[in-house]
């Protein structure tokens, strides 16, 4: 009788989860996706966002996300790889024992805190040495790139250690040296895993908030080079919610809908990645 | 206005005053469409709005602010407006360094942009490589640290880590916003429908009050009293 009725808490609690998922979808789109029609997607999907005079382009804005993004995985992977492989392949257990801890650390990091070390260091030092304002796709690039660092090395660590032993002493048997070993047996066959941590990573970055708002800027036109401001989606949405009201506070949702979908399909491939094998 | 409802609620306490926020349009929206007893606006009302009934509590002037290091004392209303279209992107023309000007505005529906835009810009788009912040202070702050930045902040709110320009040579002090000096100066309206009567009178009433202008003047406006007593 308890059991059953643990279950059933149980049971229900995990589908409350469920739900507020689906009523936060149903809510934003159903906020959102009106003004799309509304407004025609060829204002929706234009260059020029100024929402007060009726102007509703997203794209600029969902070219600034994916710039940042990937400035975030071109810092991103090298580091978060190599570390994985380190810490897997060549650390000892006592070195692996306080890294790893201190790798996942950087997660439990408020944003803000990121944001405000970007403001304070990487901002001026970026200004000073290649000029521009400081606030800067490579700023915000590099920021995230180490706040994607645990999502990456933590799942890169974990699908590296699950290759067999017996792969890697079959290598070696063959002749092959430990970097080959590294390089031709244990990444191929952790490659799902590895794939699977960068587009988690991914997601992470294009949702980040708050320490984009504090270091890119946030000027809407397209930057041309690595050196100018940039305007993501998710810090429109933070920047503007507050003041806006009718069409203006619709395009922040719809704004909403189109991170929506864009984070679902990368969270679907990395689903569909890792359960190939 | 928190504040204010604050303390006018320990005098009044049988009346009760609920704040909203949401931008000067939709404050004077929502006083046509009587959803609230009193509105609130940051800009002039438009002709076509003229007929609620208005009444001046305080003004704020706009300053355009630059860092410390940034010769530049003086600026026509032209020159700002350039700057913030785009058209003039180099110290040099305005008697600075040659270093290129980063402007940096707020975020769209800020009602400090909104009267920036109306005072200065005159339906003139403010470009979008400007850098965009949402709080004067965040405005202030990127204009304390950057070299060549240029920004506008509540007149209020400047402090020593930046400096305002002249606007045709006068700076945003008190005495040149009383005075209608400084040009780029924003009202705080209340605003009702109809003729205010009962609690929306007396509420009008402790705004203007000496009381009521106190608070407002703490926190870095021109209370209404003052230009009253000073034109």
């Amino acid at each position: 009788m308890k059991d059953k009725f643990a279950e059933r808490l149980l049971l229900f609690i995990a589908f409350s989860a469920i739900l507020s998922l689906l009523l936060i979808t149903f809510f934003i789109f159903q906020q959102g996706i009106p003004l799309i029609f509304k407004v025609g997607l060829k204002n929706f999907l234009s260059f020029h966002w100024a929402p007060t005079q009726g102007q509703f382009g997203i794209l600029s804005m969902v070219m600034g996300s994916l710039m940042v993004t990937l400035g975030a995985l071109c810092v991103g992977i090298p580091l978060g790889l190599s570390c994985a492989i380190f810490l897997a392949e060549f650390s000892s257990k006592p070195v692996q024992s306080i890294l790893k801890p201190v790798i996942e650390l950087l997660a439990g990091i408020p944003s803000v805190v990121y944001g405000f070390i970007g403001i304070v260091v990487l901002v001026p030092l970026i200004r000073n040495l290649f000029g521009g304002s400081g606030f800067s796709v490579l700023g915000a690039g590099i920021i995230l790139g180490i706040m994607i660092l645990p999502t990456i090395v933590s799942i890169s660590y974990d699908s590296i250690k699950s290759v067999p032993a017996a792969y890697r002493d079959g290598s070696f048997a063959l002749g092959a040296t430990r970097w080959q070993t590294i390089l031709m047996v244990v990444l191929p066959s952790a490659r799902s895993g590895i794939i699977a941590g960068i587009i988690l990573g991914m997601g992470r970055a294009i949702g980040e908030t708050m320490a984009v708002i504090m270091i890119s800027g946030n000027a809407l036109r397209v930057p041309h080079s690595l050196l100018d401001s940039v305007r993501t989606i998710t810090s429109t949405i933070a920047l503007e919610l507050s003041y806006s009201t009718g069409d203006h506070r619709a395009a922040l949702f719809a704004c909403g809908s189109v991170l929506f979908i864009i984070i679902v399909i990368l969270n679907f491939i990395a689903i569909r990645i890792t359960r190939r094998d | 206005m928190e504040k204010i409802s604050e303390h006018f609620n320990m005098i009044y306490p049988g009346v009760k005053v609920a704040v909203q926020g949401g931008g000067s349009s939709a404050g004077i929206q929502a006083t046509f469409t009587k959803t609230c007893d009193i509105g609130m606006s940051s800009r002039n009302l438009k002709p076509e709005e003229k007929q609620l009934k208005e009444f001046l509590i305080a003004l704020d002037g706009i300053a355009v602010i630059v860092n410390r290091l940034n010769p530049v004392r003086n600026l026509t209303p032209d020159q700002i407006r350039m700057i913030f279209m785009g058209e003039i992107s180099n110290w040099r023309v305005l008697g600075g360094p040659d270093k290129k000007i980063y402007p940096v505005t707020r975020e769209e529906g800020s009602g400090t942009r909104g009267a920036f835009e109306d005072m200065v810009m005159h339906k003139q788009a403010i470009s979008d490589a400007c850098l965009v912040q949402d709080s004067n202070g965040a405005v202030r702050e990127i204009v304390a640290n950057s070299p060549d930045a240029i920004g506008f902040i509540s007149a209020g709110l400047i402090d020593e880590r930046v400096r305002a320009v002249a606007l045709d040579s006068e700076l945003p002090t008190y005495e040149n916003i009383v005075a209608g000096r400084y040009l780029i100066v924003r009202p705080f309206l209340l605003l009702t429908r109809d003729e205010p009567s009962g609690p929306i009178r007396e509420f009008i009433n402790y705004v203007l009050s000496i009381d009521g202008q106190t608070i407002l003047r703490k926190v870095g406006l021109i209370p209404a009293l003052d230009i009253k007593n000073e034109r």
